[in-house]
């Protein structure tokens, strides 16, 4: 079997999301995710449930309650991808913040966010990233952070650069930040991938656009913040993050 | 449900035009959470590059090996061909053997001289782990069985798998084990991929099939009952 090539990748985006405009102009509520189901991402032909998900509604569920991280499970270096190392990492430096929100609007506070990252030149600190692309002794890529009372998060780091893959011939990630998320819940746990503004590979990558949904893909798109900038040191961008699922009751004392 | 959420993403564009920022800052704190009215980030895969971010020391071990009254609970994670998947990621979370279902911080102590990790205290129960799956695709945590409700909730992301699925393992025969909603209104072949198989004492297998199939020697295999919490 030969490789796809884009163009054969673009042909199955562009059914995926004729098809998704169908479902909407029939009355169809908006996808908020992607469809596990996706046969322009080649790897999730396998990897998807074929079954319905089962849906739980029981007040007891242990999924309304979740995990909690607290002082000792975080450095403040921990925030500060370009400090972990003896010197400075190559690359454009950025500073990242946003607010991780509830869908009711209320900040998420004290709670835990994750980040994993290519350096400037597109690779991993893997050893599965075999691109020929130079590795940063100064740069590892990986950070964390627990969300202020305001739920917001911040992080210093270098953009990221795009990179090859092998889904199909001539297939590039746009540039992208890994983030992982929890909310007061299990149930509204997420790991998802920021994206920056702009980036011409948008249209080309099955990733993003399994998100079918235009507004919704344009959920992952930070911002870019001239007024989180820092003085001859960093660009800002600007992204928040609303998890999607229930929690347990929300009453006044819940902070 | 769907056309309740259209409703209020409807209402919310008309709100967002009508209010100014201090307004919406007012409504947001005062709604309930049955009014959903933020539109949702969506999720993303987890993607094959997680190893040296996600996963830490001792993410799988609850309570520590050799524990008394420990429980291991160990599986592997199956693609729809039957083919173990070894990049992915299972986290749990559970009550505590007294109930509780608060967690508690430490799950993956800092090292403030190294910047390494620094392990659990291995004193604190906080309810929640962490592993990744093996080259094998196989995985292992030891823990305490849950008391109050019957199962560890599981979720799982993968490379390949655009949005984390939800599971529960419910610790077959286990003090406190019993049958709930959730398994009574299954049918047993779908009801039994929740289900651990109890090897032996304190040892169970729990093994997730992302999607159902048949295994390279023709024999058919469920798929494991996914969860939504909507």
């Amino acid at each position: 079997m030969t490789a796809p090539t884009q163009a054969d990748i673009d042909r199955e985006m562009r059914a995926a999301g004729d098809a998704y405009a169908g479902r909407r102009a029939a009355g169809s509520a908006p996808g908020e995710h992607p469809a596990r189901d996706y046969p322009p991402y080649r790897s999730s032909e396998l990897r998807h449930p074929r079954q319905p998900l089962t849906v739980v509604q029981d007040p007891d569920a242990m999924e309304l309650s979740g995990p909690v991280f607290g002082a000792a499970d975080v450095t403040a270096l921990d925030a500060d991808l370009t400090a972990h190392h003896i010197g400075e990492p190559l690359g454009e430096r950025i500073t990242v913040q946003g607010r991780v929100l509830d869908r009711a609007g209320r900040p998420v506070a004290g709670q835990l966010v994750e980040v994993w990252q290519a350096n400037a030149a597109g690779r991993y600190a893997h050893r599965r990233d075999r691109h020929p692309a130079p590795l940063d002794p100064n740069f590892t890529g990986a950070g964390r952070c627990l969300t202020d009372d305001q739920g917001r998060y911040a992080f210093t780091t270098v953009k990221p650069g795009p990179y090859p893959w092998r889904n199909h011939v001539n297939a590039w990630r746009p540039a992208h930040i890994h983030f992982s998320v929890f909310g007061t819940a299990f149930a509204q746990r997420v790991v998802t991938q920021m994206y920056f503004p702009g980036d011409p590979l948008f249209a080309y990558d099955p990733i993003l656009q399994s998100v079918t949904d235009e507004a919704a893909r344009g959920r992952l798109v930070a911002s870019y913040d001239h007024g989180l900038s820092v003085p001859e040191f960093s660009l800002g961008y600007r992204w928040d993050i609303v998890l999607d699922g229930p929690a347990a009751t929300w009453t006044e004392d819940t902070p | 449900m769907t056309d309740l959420t259209t409703a209020v993403d409807a209402v919310a564009a008309d709100d967002a035009k009508a209010e100014n920022a201090e307004n919406a800052a007012k409504a947001a704190t005062a709604v309930t959470a049955a009014t959903p009215r933020l539109a949702p980030t969506p999720a993303q895969t987890v993607g094959p590059f997680f190893g040296y971010a996600l996963p830490f020391p001792g993410g799988g071990d609850l309570v520590p090996p050799g524990h008394p009254g420990a429980v291991t609970l160990h599986g592997r994670v199956l693609d729809g061909a039957g083919t173990p998947i070894p990049d992915a990621l299972l986290e749990f979370w559970q009550a505590g053997p007294d109930g509780s279902r608060l967690g508690a911080p430490g799950s993956m102590r800092r090292d403030e001289t190294t910047g390494g990790f620094a392990g659990r205290d291995g004193v604190t129960f906080t309810g929640f782990a962490r592993v990744a799956t093996d080259a094998d695709g196989r995985y292992a945590l030891r823990t305490f069985a849950p008391a109050g409700v019957p199962y560890l909730s599981v979720c799982l992301f993968a490379r390949g798998l655009l949005h984390h699925l939800f599971s529960r393992a419910y610790l077959t025969g286990e003090p406190g084990y019993a049958e709930d909603a959730l398994l009574a209104s299954l049918p047993p072949a779908r009801r039994a991929t929740l289900e651990t198989v109890r090897e032996r004492d304190g040892v169970h297998r729990f093994d997730i099939r992302l999607q159902g199939g048949e295994d390279a020697d023709g024999g058919r295999y469920e798929e494991t009952v996914f969860l939504d919490f909507a």
